[in-house]
Parts: structure tokens; sequence; C-alpha cells
């Protein structure tokens, strides 16, 4: 092995890199909370019990978890131009994500949702409390707290799955190492840096969420 | 361009499917094997071996399976001093990545098992590893059946991402066929169906034999 290794490469181009990592953390919030949104609304479309949207929101899940994101990202990123919809590749990254995580947040969804008794509505009902005290303190939050964990881990799983955006040049922390080393042709001292910039991520994230866990609920959630 | 042939391009792509098969057995198999190796080490008493598989684990759980393939692609010449087909850097990230998750669900399963268990076997003058293999192995292995059935998919699904360092699977050929033939939905459908194909029972299969491990378990 007489291999020169040249870090300064990874020095002189911090910047960038910090400009990455923050790019990704965004579009992973961003693609979080969108994906989180369609869970609600296919969950509670769910529980009206009309078997044409269960079975067709069933079938969306099916495909979206039985078929690599790679190929998702494709046909959003190669599709949308085809039906004369121009997007620019992180916009079509940021909806191929969301349709993705929505098929996982959704069932993530209805275990917070069907962890909540009808039992312990009426026990609010019945001590007077106000609806909207009942939705926030008798369902959301044990709900919350129930999918807390599955939710911690999905959104550091979308962290690191976000890195694929970059084959098709959405901008973000991959894309940066993508970019550079395409310059430089340090390409392995560029992916080890990188690489180890996702797992001070993923680990700053997991203190971050247990941090949340323990401010609002007052105990730190089992995973 | 080219016109579409549907069974032009139909029979490419089942083709392909044959790389992005053997691709997923490689990797399965070989981390299965690595996988056993991490296992053994993450539940044995030895405090450097915990750490050194519960490390490996950690940093392979903890970074893009894309930025790993990156690391082998680059990293095999620096080492070897010359390059490899992509089939070879594929086949070694996949094996490495593998069997990090599979030593993290098979650590589960053995921790899965009684304490008492162990002590069993010690208390018949077992040696570790006989009581691994005779005692704890054969009952871990039906908890560990679901979800290592489960992982199976993921491991076919991330198959894909090694089109991206040059590996004509799949994927790849989804891509070199919308580039002759223009038909970005069509090719990607079918695509996209073909994992499904693959994919869709081992999920179902998974999700069986966990219902009957939770109703044996009643």
């Amino acid at each position: 092995m007489d291999y020169d290794f040249q870090f300064n490469v990874i020095w002189q181009n911090l910047d960038l890199f910090l400009w990455g990592a923050w790019l990704t953390i965004q579009i992973a919030m961003l693609a979080t909370a969108l994906g989180l949104v369609i869970g609600m609304v296919m969950a509670g479309l769910q529980s009206l019990r009309n078997p044409l949207i269960s079975g067709a929101i069933q079938f969306y899940i099916e495909v979206i978890r039985n078929t690599p994101f790679l190929v998702q990202l494709f046909f959003v990123y190669f599709g949308l131009p085809s039906l004369d919809i121009k997007v620019p590749a992180s916009q079509a990254a940021l909806l191929a994500l969301t349709i993705n995580i929505g098929a996982y947040a959704t069932e993530i969804v209805r275990a917070g949702v069907e962890s909540i008794s009808k039992g312990q509505i009426e026990a609010g009902r019945s001590l007077g409390l106000s609806g909207f005290q009942i939705f926030t303190f008798v369902i959301l939050k044990p709900a919350l707290m129930t999918v807390y964990p599955a939710l911690t881990s999905q959104f550091i799983l979308i962290m690191l799955n976000s890195a694929v955006i970059s084959t098709i040049s959405a901008q973000e922390l991959a894309f940066q190492a993508k970019f550079l080393q395409s310059r430089t042709f340090r390409s392995f001292e560029i992916y080890l840096f990188v690489t180890l910039v996702y797992l001070l991520l993923a680990y700053l994230f997991r203190a971050v969420f247990s941090l949340i866990a323990r401010l609002a609920f007052g105990k730190v959630p089992a995973n | 361009m080219r016109a579409f042939d549907f069974t032009e391009v139909l029979i490419a792509l089942v083709r392909a499917t044959g790389w992005t098969v053997v691709l997923s057995l490689v990797a399965f198999a070989g981390g299965g094997i690595l996988g056993l190796v991490l296992t053994m080490m993450r539940v044995s008493k030895n405090r450097l071996l915990q750490s050194v598989s519960r490390f490996y684990i950690a940093f392979v759980q903890g970074t893009p399976l894309l930025m790993q393939l990156f690391l082998i692609f680059f990293g095999i010449p620096i080492l070897l001093g010359f390059d490899v087909p992509a089939f070879v850097s594929a086949s070694v990230a996949l094996i490495a990545y593998a069997a990090a998750y599979l030593a993290d669900i098979w650590r589960g399963s053995v921790e899965a098992i009684p304490k008492a268990q162990w002590e069993a076997g010690t208390s018949l003058g077992l040696s570790w590893l006989q009581q691994f293999r005779h005692v704890i192995l054969p009952q871990a292995v039906k908890v560990s059946i679901p979800p290592t059935v489960g992982f199976a998919v993921q491991v076919i699904k991330n198959t894909s991402l090694t089109s991206i360092i040059g590996y004509v699977e799949l994927t790849r050929q989804g891509q070199i066929l919308n580039n002759v033939t223009f038909q970005p939905f069509v090719i990607f459908a079918m695509v996209g169906a073909i994992y499904f194909i693959v994919c869709y029972p081992l999920s179902l299969y998974s999700q069986r034999l966990e219902a009957r491990l939770t109703i044996e378990a009643r």
C-alpha cells in the first residue's frame, strides 16, 4: 500500500461540508414533518373503514415498503419531466423522500392511535375535561410517547437514506463529497470524512431526541 | 432513441434481476457468516470482543450504506494497488452491511433466551462454545427467523444502490433502458414491479412467521 493520504482537501473545504450537513438536516426534518402529515391523513382515512380507501392506502404502503427508494426516486425525478412538469432535483428528491416516509409514518401513526383505548377518552370525559384537554392530554401526549422511539429511529434512517438523493444531484452532504472528489480526486479521504460526519449527526440527533423526550414526557421512552 | 419494444425491455430487465438476486444471495450468505461471528463476539464474556462487535455494528448502522459503498469502492484499490470488478466491491460492501444488521437482530434473539439456559449448560459442564452451539442457538434461531426474513427484503432493496458504483443489476439496467427509450414511467414502474414481486412474498412470509411465533408464545 503506497497510497499517500492527503486530508488537506478536507480542512480547506470545511465550509462546503458544513453547508452540506446543514442541508441534510433540513431535508431530513422537512421530509419527516411532511411524511408525518401524510401519515396522519392516511391513518385518519383508514379509520373511516371504507374498504376501497383502506385498500388503496394498504397498496401504497406495501408498494413503498417493497421497492427500493432509489427506484422511487428515479420514478419521480425522470418521470415528472415526461409529464411536462419541470421540477429541480432538490424538489423531486424532497417529493420522493416524503412519499417514501409517508408510508412508514402511516404505520407509526396508526400504532400510536391504536395504543389509546376508548376507555381513556371516556374517563377523561367523566372527569369533566374539555374536548381540547382530552385531545391534548389523553390522546396526543400518550400516543406521541408510544411512537416516539419509532419516530426517532425513522428520522435517523431518513437522514442516512437521504444520501441517496445525491445521485440525482440534489444538494446535500453526500453531494458535496461527490462534487469535491470530482475536482480533487481525493475520493477515499473525502468519503471517509463525510461518513464520519453522518455518524456524528446520527449520534447528535439521538442525543437531542432523548433530551426532548426527557423534557416533554419526563422520562426516556424505552427503545 | 429506439422504438419501445415491451418484450425486449422485459427480457432485459428479467435478465438483470438475475444479477440482483445473485448479489442478494452473496450478501446474505456472507453477511450471515460474518454476522454469526459478530453475534458470538457480542454475547461472549470477553469485554474486548464485545466492544469491537458493538463498535462495528454502531458504525454500520450509523452511516449511510451509500457512503459505505463508496468507501469500499475507493478503498479496495488503495489497499490492493489494483482495481477490482464492481461486483466484488458491491459484494464486500453489502456483506459488511448485512453482517452488522444480522448481528444486531441475532443478538436480540440470543438475549431473548433466559439466562438460566446458559447456567444450566454451565452446571452440565459444557464449555461456552458448547452452550452457545447446543443450548442457546437452537432456541434463538426460532425467534430470529421472522426478523431475518424481513431483513432479506432490505438487502434485496439495497442492492439497488450498487448501480451507483457501476454494477449492472435491475436498477442500473432500468436506467440504461430509460436512456435509450425515454419512457421513464413505464421503465421504472416495471423495475419497481419486479422488485415488488421478489420482495412482497418475503415480507408476507416474515409477517406470517411473526404472527405464528406470537401465538405460540401465548
